[in-house]
């Protein structure tokens, strides 16, 4: 199934997705999807687990390549340049865009070097620049006001939903256009993801903002576009209000009803 | 009434549990104390004989001539404090960047299998095998024993313990952590060096510094490489003492002043050993 919809208001594609199938070994795990995100937006995939939403995402900045037996056919364009195809290296594409998982994972390292280690593998800054850029990344993520006194401490020390606003700072300090968000708030408490969820609404003035989710209200609250993937197939796409209201899939309607997942 | 003979079912299984617990319990303290029992007569017999021995003579003057007064281990535990650093110097990096390979670059292919399979064998290799090994391959064809056969001989005592802690340690890194740094752009040596080796740091030290204990106390591997000398030497290519050779050829002589001295040298090694192995569990524990 696919589901182009037509972004003209939304603004031009950020990723074009066409005919993308994906495996794990032999297993079919996303077939056919055809998609466009569009840019300087928050899109939401939501569906049962083992749906494929995650790998979707995984596609986007060539994650899976990590792992010799999955594989990716078909094309991802960003900025209409297809990235599955790419001859230029993939720490570019993923300087471009960027991703933030479930679980936080702040490096073996201070707080002040676990947002300066991206920023290093792409720009030379004297000291200065890069104090600048440290803070403007953690005032970005609403973190700046718990941590500008600690800046030297480990990134371990801080809390579960501090770490998370720390990897999201992690991100953005190298300026990506697209943000890739793996459920980041699913291991949270509500005060927490209250906070991700404000900063996301922040974010999308700059960044275009993919978002994974479980969370149906999450969905609903902070995307305007929302996916609903079952099975590896791509089952309705379009304006998040449309989707929620007046859903064109009966199996969508069941999904966001509660009758189902 | 049917609910009450649950109950008492249910109470004479709980007193038979309570029953097993208590065997099983008295059985576990009883194997523990057997244990400790020994390892504590090992300590007092070390310190009551080695104490006896020990001097300010001990670390200045060299082995002396059987009934002869005075002399100490210097020229000993030079050697032991000399080869085993230089050993551990040469095995570590080996035995890290293999360690590196098996977990980041080689887990499933054919030559990791192959690596590991090997360097199991090597872990599990008698130590006296290794010295013969080192004998076979440089002593004789250089026609000397040397303090570089022996450092040889304790390096490859020390790669497989790094190889196999460096691998275990970068193992228990969450994939996570490795796949955050990747989605930064990051380079693969980098990831691993910035990121997981850092990560996985007090794990790898800990397992030189028990590499470094497990060395300190080893004869076999020295007996047929430094061999041993009964003078103050720093010359690597001549035979070098060692605590553990000096305390096998002083302990097994008939002469009272060479006991002793092995007394004092076997209390040096436990004492060096014991503070590695605390120092190993401090780090560790400080990280986990």
């Amino acid at each position: 199934m696919s589901a182009v919809i037509d972004l003209s208001p939304a603004g031009r594609p950020k990723l074009s997705v066409r005919g993308l199938n994906f495996y794990y070994g032999s297993f079919l795990a996303l077939k056919n999807i055809h998609l466009d995100i569009p840019e300087k937006k928050v899109t939401a995939f939501i569906g049962p687990s083992g749906c494929g939403k995650s790998t979707l995402l995984r596609t986007f900045n060539r994650m899976f390549e990590l792992y010799p037996e999955q594989r990716a056919e078909g094309e991802i364009r960003l900025d209409g340049e297809d990235i599955l195809q790419s001859r230029d290296d993939v720490s570019l594409i993923r300087a471009k865009v960027g991703m933030v998982f479930q679980k936080a994972t702040p490096f073996p390292m201070s707080i002040y070097d676990n947002i300066a280690f991206g920023v290093r593998l792409f720009e030379r800054l004297p000291r200065v620049e890069m104090d600048e850029r440290v803070e403007w990344a953690l005032k970005k993520a609403a973190l700046w006001n718990e941590v500008k006194d600690k800046l030297d401490q480990s990134g371990a020390g801080l809390s579960g939903g501090q770490q998370q606003r720390l990897c999201i700072a992690r991100g953005i300090a190298i300026k990506p256009e697209v943000l890739l968000l793996d459920e980041p708030c699913s291991a949270l408490d509500p005060i927490s993801t209250g906070k991700i969820e404000e900063l996301i609404h922040e974010l999308k003035s700059e960044y275009t903002v993919v978002i994974v989710t479980h969370n149906m209200q999450q969905a609903a609250r902070c995307s305007d576009f929302t996916a609903y993937m079952y099975l590896g197939d791509l089952v309705e796409f379009g304006p998040t209000s449309e989707l929620f209201m007046k859903p064109k899939k009966k199996d969508t309607e069941d999904y966001i009803t509660g009758r189902f997942g | 009434m049917s609910g009450g003979t649950a109950h008492a079912a249910r109470l004479a299984m709980h007193r038979r549990r309570k029953r097993i617990n208590a065997i099983a319990l008295t059985a576990s303290l009883a194997a523990m104390a057997f244990g400790v029992f020994w390892l504590i007569w090992i300590l007092v017999e070390t310190v009551r004989l080695g104490w006896g021995g020990m001097g300010l003579a001990v670390f200045t003057q060299m082995t002396p001539p059987p009934q002869a007064d005075g002399g100490g281990l210097a020229n000993a535990i030079f050697g032991s404090l000399t080869m085993v650093t230089l050993a551990t110097l040469l095995g570590t990096p080996i035995g890290v960047l293999a360690g590196i390979y098996l977990a980041e670059y080689g887990q499933k292919s054919a030559l990791g299998h192959t690596v590991r399979f090997i360097n199991d064998i090597l872990l599990s290799a008698p130590s006296i095998v290794i010295g013969l090994f080192i004998y076979a391959v440089v002593v004789a064809p250089f026609k000397g024993f040397s303090g570089w056969a022996g450092v040889l001989a304790l390096a490859l005592i020390v790669i497989p313990v790094v190889i196999r802690q460096t691998e275990n340690m970068l193992g228990l890194i969450p994939n996570a952590l490795r796949e955050a740094a990747y989605a930064l752009g990051t380079p693969k040596w980098k990831v691993i060096l910035a990121v997981t080796l850092k990560a996985a740091r007090a794990g790898v030290v800990t397992g030189v510094l028990l590499a470094v204990a497990r060395i300190a106390g080893e004869t076999a591997p020295l007996l047929f490489t430094a061999l041993s000398n009964q003078f103050w030497s720093s010359d690597m290519s001549q035979p070098m003492a060692s605590l553990p050779v000096t305390i096998f050829k002083f302990a097994m002589s008939p002469y009272e002043n060479w006991q002793q001295l092995a007394w004092a040298g076997v209390f040096l090694i436990t004492l060096g050993v014991l503070a590695l192995n605390i120092l190993a569990r401090v780090l560790f524990r400080d990280k986990h």
